[in-house]
């Protein structure tokens, strides 16, 4: 094990990445960082640092800066996986997303459905999500919801350093597409990391610590939230099973109903608007299946049905926070 | 130079309220007062003055994430604008846009823009209405070199050029698409060769000198206003400070900034245009400067002590009704 960044641990795994396999490629805005500046070619490395080296090592063919065309990179990158390569694009925020659309959910997500079985786009798309950070409207979504209703598309939310060389190494072996959710607010966590090859299967989540009164689901930055909120409770005599689903395409559902039939009791919590959401197809899936095992209704934490934002105060409001959890967890386990 | 003085004065009061307006927030985000992403527009206020000083209220004009200047060009309440950027209740957008999303409908301004290449599609969209409403109007969007490589402005350039409308696209080349270096991401010799084969009648200026960009747009708008179509222009520039405040710009050249400061510094080149021409005197100019020192200093101290929003605002307008 050694200690470092989140950030650290998914700029060492794309380096270990393109080191094993040389069909893998990195492209996107500013990932060497300065290609055709005056202090460049190797600037900046990402404009949260991830793809720092990567250039100096792998050269100007594996690593390209590509121009503001979000569209065209998830596009190239769906193309080039489709012609047998394994490139990780990056799209700088997840909010981007919305300028490639069709290339993920049209192309890259069904060509092996509609081709028969017969290809494969074994594409990473990187991107940093969430809010937290005064981003506002078009910089702080977390459109996880949106590409998980995507049936060929796999999605991957790692929320410590470990998590994210493991799944970031799982998602670029994979053959399927992977839309791969960085939390801008979690790059800069420590945590342990394991050494050489590390991976972390997909659909299966992690029990993140283990309680007997509530079950809590969540996702990247809202898991420390949950653990804030269930040791704020523990003197009371109030312990939950926490959860991190890790991937929430595929879904681990085994994990979520064992536990929420151990516990009797779930809370979802995700920083999505509420519509439609991760939260809102969780609390489903356990309503339909472990129906006779609730002791009290299902809750979800999430924003409001609103835009992120800006002013700090207006964010606070909108983002779920360890108190709001802790309030809800105290409810659900007082009903009954 | 055919301006009037007052058209001069006012030309430079709206270069100059944009520079202050910019050198403050770099100072105050420093201090860590002001949250969130911001892009500064310090180096390019010729560009926003000369082009809206040609416009009138009821022309609509779309920005980018560096959008401040073309705000006040515009004729965006400054201390409005203060407010926004402190994220206050009664900032111009309620304190819910911020710094990407200053936007101000009474006077044409559709909105500063947090996607790059988010505007031209919406200008385009504007241009119709006004082809519609056939007063003569006409819409104008700002975009950075980054812009023109997004397709959504490739199609937004096409419909119009097919429509026929009243639109006008800027292009402001400051030399680097965020970090990355302009000429390797854009293929064609220059982004108005590019246009240009869409079918759009398109020049290339110095945005250095107000008095170019100005009697450029001067043409560029007539036509749009008379019908002849769409039209395009390509600004040379730079940036003065980084992509975003905070940005470390190792990509630059060592002494490019300041060399840019130095000599192409559009506001020191106006000023020596109109005293070497003896239309304005360094005193008419220094009065000019300390009045919006003044303005500059009264929006930041009112922005500090303005109510910030309650929490309940955060699911207001979201719709009209529902």
């Amino acid at each position: 094990m050694a200690k470092m960044s989140y950030r650290e641990a998914l700029t060492e795994t794309l380096h270990q990445e393109m080191a094993n396999d040389e069909n893998v490629i990195v492209m996107g805005e500013d990932v060497v960082g300065g290609t055709g500046s005056p202090g460049g070619p190797e600037a900046i490395g990402g404009v949260f640092g991830v793809t720092g080296g990567l250039y100096g090592k792998f050269g100007a063919g594996r690593v390209i800066d590509m121009p503001i065309s979000e569209a065209g990179i998830a596009g190239t990158a769906a193309g080039a996986a489709l012609a047998g390569k394994r490139p990780v694009a990056e799209i700088m925020f997840a909010d981007f997303i919305g300028l490639c659309m069709d290339q993920l959910m049209n192309q890259a997500a069904k060509f092996r459905y509609m081709f028969g079985g017969k290809a494969t786009c074994p594409m990473v798309l990187r991107t940093s999500y969430g809010a937290g950070m005064q981003a506002a409207s078009q910089h702080s979504q977390s459109p996880h919801p949106m590409v998980t209703a995507i049936p060929g598309l796999k999605v991957a939310m790692p929320s410590t350093a470990a998590d994210a060389k493991g799944l970031l190494t799982t998602a670029i072996r994979d053959d399927d597409p992977t839309i791969f959710f960085e939390h801008k607010a979690l790059y800069g966590l420590q945590g342990e990391v394991p050494e050489g090859d590390y991976l972390v299967p997909f659909g299966k989540a992690r029990m993140v610590s283990e309680g007997t009164d509530c079950t809590l689901v969540a996702t990247g930055r809202m898991v420390s939230f949950c653990e804030d909120a269930a040791n704020s409770l523990a003197a009371d005599g109030i312990s939950c099973d926490i959860l991190d689903p890790r991937t929430t395409s595929p879904l681990d559902e085994d994990a979520i109903l064992d536990s929420v039939e151990k516990t009797g009791r779930l809370i979802v919590v995700d920083e999505t608007p509420p519509r439609c959401s991760f939260a809102a197809d969780v609390a489903a899936l356990a309503a339909s299946e472990v129906f006779s095992s609730l002791k009290a209704p299902i809750k979800t934490v999430t924003g409001p049905h609103s835009p992120v934002p800006f002013a700090k105060e207006l964010e606070n409001a909108f983002l779920p926070s360890p108190l709001k959890i802790k309030t809800v967890i105290e409810q659900t386990v007082k009903y009954s | 130079m055919q301006l009037a003085r007052e058209e001069l004065e006012q030309a430079y009061r709206q270069m100059k309220t944009i520079r202050d307006f910019e050198d403050h927030l770099h100072k105050e985000i420093a201090k860590g007062t002001i949250g969130g992403f911001t892009h500064l527009y310090g180096g390019q206020e010729a560009i926003a003055v000369g082009v809206c000083e040609n416009l009138r209220d009821t022309d609509y004009i779309t920005s980018t994430h560096r959008g401040h200047g073309h705000c006040i060009a515009k004729g965006c309440d400054v201390k409005g604008m203060m407010k926004e950027l402190y994220g206050r209740a009664d900032g111009l957008c309620k304190g819910k846009g911020g710094s990407m999303h200053v936007a101000d409908m009474d006077v044409g301004m559709l909105g500063a823009n947090g996607i790059v290449g988010g505007g031209p599609p919406l200008a385009t969209g504007a241009a119709l209405a006004a082809k519609l409403d056939a007063e003569g109007g006409v819409a104008l969007s700002f975009g950075g070199d980054g812009s023109c490589n997004q397709g959504p402005v490739f199609e937004s350039m096409n419909i119009a050029a097919i429509l026929n409308l009243p639109s006008i696209y800027v292009y402001e080349n400051n030399r680097y698409s965020e970090h990355t270096g302009s000429s390797y991401v854009i293929a064609s010799e220059s982004i108005a060769s590019r246009v240009e084969g869409f079918g759009i009648h398109t020049v290339k200026a110095n945005g250095f000198d107000f008095f170019e960009v100005h009697e450029v747009m001067k043409e560029l708008v007539a036509l749009a206003r008379e019908g002849k179509g769409p039209c395009a222009v390509e600004f040379e520039t730079t940036r003065f400070y980084g992509h975003f405040e905070g940005d470390p710009q190792n990509y630059r050249g060592p002494d490019e900034v300041k060399n840019d400061r130095e000599n192409n510094d559009c506001i020191k080149i106006f000023r020596s245009k109109v005293t070497e021409a003896g239309l304005l005197s360094d005193e008419d100019l220094d009065k000019i400067d300390n009045e919006v020192g003044e303005l500059i200093e009264q929006s930041a101290e009112e922005a500090a002590a303005a109510p910030v929003p309650s929490p309940e605002e955060v699911t207001t307008d979201v719709y009209v009704s529902y």
